[in-house]
């Protein structure tokens, strides 16, 4: 996690909130890195965490987290993480025919209806578990990413309702929280990853949102975030807050600066 | 059903949520160091491939490209495991060039070919890939070129657009002959004998059409299926993934499909743009499911420019891990344009892949240009003058 990232959420990994669904989303540029600083905080945050990692390989997690501070070796071993590799397992179910519903399963399929196999398996990833000693935190889903599902077949309203599920059932029964990363092409003629960004983005608490830079590529600031809090549950006339930073990522963490005042220029 | 990945799993194996017995973890995402998430023998069973070298920033594994500026305009290379995909030019001239070029490399370094295509033979194109300049032919060659090049223009310092001077031109003199990129003769043929000597496996679609699918019909075309499985097929066979015990593969594959999404694949995405949207997307997944965990680099070219439905470029875009576009003259009004003289089109470098790491190698030169002549492919930073004929 980057502890100025934490900083500008105003939380610590002791005090995480829980019942929350952030939604991560990069435009002209990559996100990847919020999808890391989540991963390790939440892992530090002694949370039980299902990630759902469908771009790219476990090691590459792996190698990101050691840096960070975590090991996913260690917490897949004790349990603490539960991770489905995507590409690994697209090849088993694709060449092989399975005997169960497996996650990943409309990858067979012409015509998939649902993402139903997948929630299964996040439901039963983050069931509680009944001995005392292992009590992790709150459950946490991490699904890097969605627009991975959009272009596998699955249409905007099927992943709403797994999400939707998911939401029901870790927000809502389970008191824990969701974060997943769509990528925004700012292109009006993606239809189905508009809807989905929208849909998410009226349901999240928080909004986390890399864009390149408007004027182009840039040594010393790769990009802007911006942050928008939400309570979507209770429509409020007060705006919602809004702040935005720039960034510049490097090996083993990343350094946030108010607009115009990288340390490169100052 | 859902098998939590408890603590039981053994240090060798992946530990998939789909336990399909133990594999070696043979992926190419190998940390330099002692500790290496495969053990040390396998690190250096790594190491001593002929053509591959870890790349300085991540310990990635590396191969080259066939083209030793674009190598370094990738960060080194094309990282094992993953996939490079060149947008084509308008009349595949380059893009089918810079397939040679991979292919030939793979017959320099003794690797192991996989050539995929739906227009020509691969036996056909392997006849025509491009020779190799050993040294001291290309040497004399080159000195002149640079003779040439060097009285016209070094000694003139730019007054107005002086910044253009520090840009660098890319790598473009031969070095030794046992390095990682060679350089290539375009308008020689590679010698038989090295040809012969390699092994290699195409797929041809038109003569593979006619088979039997033993999957069950999903939304891929029939022809992606069948090239999925006939990838597949090879890297279990030849044991590039690790899981055959009989087989220790100490290569590389590597894997070369032309103009994929083209109509002669049997997709419809460069004729309509309500066609099949999800064949080539899902294709491209898993083929980089096999390639992650293979040893195995894959180049695709791809009309781009072609397909209809400009939300399926990004789509794909996404999907792969590094991709280049290649932008050519030909045709264009570019082509008579004085400021582009030199050159025969653009390189537009549109995603480098972070793997294993928070940062990647970026070249600070983004205009770049490339041409092809007296039988070399050199890339540039493009110095545009701002004001061209213009009497100082």
């Amino acid at each position: 996690m980057f502890p100025e990232l934490n900083n500008l959420l105003n939380t610590t990994p002791d005090r995480a909130e829980q019942g929350k669904l952030t939604l991560l989303c990069d435009a002209n540029t990559d996100g990847s890195f919020l999808v890391h600083h989540f991963l390790s905080f939440y892992l530090k945050a002694n949370c039980k965490v299902c990630f759902v990692a469908l771009i790219q390989s476990f090691s590459h997690y792996n190698i990101v987290g050691q840096k960070l501070g975590v090991s996913l070796t260690v917490a897949r071993e004790c349990g603490q993480l539960v991770f489905l590799e995507g590409l690994k397992s697209s090849v088993d179910v694709f060449f092989r025919a399975q005997a169960e519903p497996h996650p990943l399963q409309f990858l067979r399929e012409a015509n998939a209806e649902n993402l139903q196999p997948l929630y299964e398996f996040v439901r039963e990833a983050l069931k509680p578990v009944d001995d005392g000693d292992a009590a992790w935190r709150c459950p946490v889903l991490l699904v890097d990413d969605l627009s991975v599902l959009l272009s596998l077949g699955m249409g905007a309203v099927a992943v709403l309702d797994f999400i939707h599920y998911c939401r029901a059932t870790v927000c809502w029964e389970r008191k824990g929280n969701i974060v997943a990363l769509v990528h925004d092409s700012g292109d009006t003629e993606e239809e189905e990853n508009n809807i989905l960004l929208n849909g998410l983005s009226h349901q999240s608490h928080l909004i986390l949102r890399a864009e390149g830079l408007a004027t182009g590529f840039c040594r010393d600031v790769h990009g802007q975030l911006r942050i928008l809090w939400r309570t979507p549950s209770q429509p409020t006339t007060q705006r919602d807050r809004s702040l935005t930073y720039q960034y510049k990522i490097q090996d083993k963490s990343v350094s946030f600066f108010a607009k115009g005042m990288s340390p490169a220029v100052l | 059903m859902a098998a939590v990945a408890t603590c039981g799993t053994g240090a060798g194996s992946t530990g998939s949520m789909v336990a399909a017995g133990s594999k070696n973890n043979v992926t190419s995402f190998q940390r330099r160091g002692p500790r290496a998430s495969g053990s040390d023998s396998s690190y250096s069973r790594l190491v001593s491939i002929a053509g591959t070298r870890p790349s300085v920033r991540n310990g990635q594994l590396l191969v080259s490209t066939g083209l030793p500026a674009l190598d370094q305009l990738l960060g080194g290379g094309l990282a094992v495991g993953t996939v490079l995909l060149i947008e084509e030019d308008k009349y595949n001239i380059y893009s089918s060039l810079l397939f040679k070029y991979f292919l030939a490399e793979g017959i320099i370094n003794g690797h192991t070919l996989l050539v995929a295509s739906a227009k020509e033979d691969p036996a056909d194109i392997l006849q025509e890939l491009p020779a190799p300049l050993l040294d001291d032919n290309v040497k004399k060659d080159f000195d002149e070129d640079a003779c040439n090049h060097k009285t016209a223009e070094s000694n003139i310092k730019m007054k107005i657009a002086w910044r253009y001077q520090l840009l660098p031109k890319m790598e473009a003199g031969p070095v030794s002959s046992s390095r990682f990129g060679h350089y290539y003769d375009a308008s020689k043929k590679m010698p038989q004998e090295l040809i012969e000597a390699s092994k290699w496996h195409g797929f041809f679609f038109p003569e593979k059409s006619s088979s039997t699918l033993n999957i069950e019909p999903c939304s891929l075309t029939h022809g992606y299926i069948k090239l999925l499985q006939f990838i597949q097929n090879t890297i279990y066979e030849e044991g590039f993934d690790g899981s055959n015990p009989q087989k220790k593969q100490k290569n590389i594959l590597r894997i070369g499909i032309q103009n994929l999404g083209s109509p002669l694949w049997g997709d419809d995405i460069c004729c309509t743009e309500n066609g099949n949207s999800h064949s080539l997307t899902k294709f491209l997944y898993v083929l980089r499911g096999l390639l992650r965990t293979s040893l195995s680099a894959c180049m695709i070219t791809m009309p781009t420019h072609l397909i209809q439905n400009k939300a399926i470029i990004s789509r794909v875009t996404n999907l792969s891990d590094t991709v280049v576009g290649l932008e050519s003259f030909i045709g264009s009004e570019r082509e008579t344009n004085p400021l582009y003289k030199d050159y025969h089109g653009l390189i537009h470098i549109r995603q480098i892949p972070r793997l294993n790491n928070l940062i990647y190698d970026v070249s600070d030169v983004k205009d770049l240009a490339f041409k092809l002549k007296r039988k070399l492919f050199t890339i540039e930073g493009w110095r545009g003058r701002s004001f061209p004929n213009l009497k100082i």
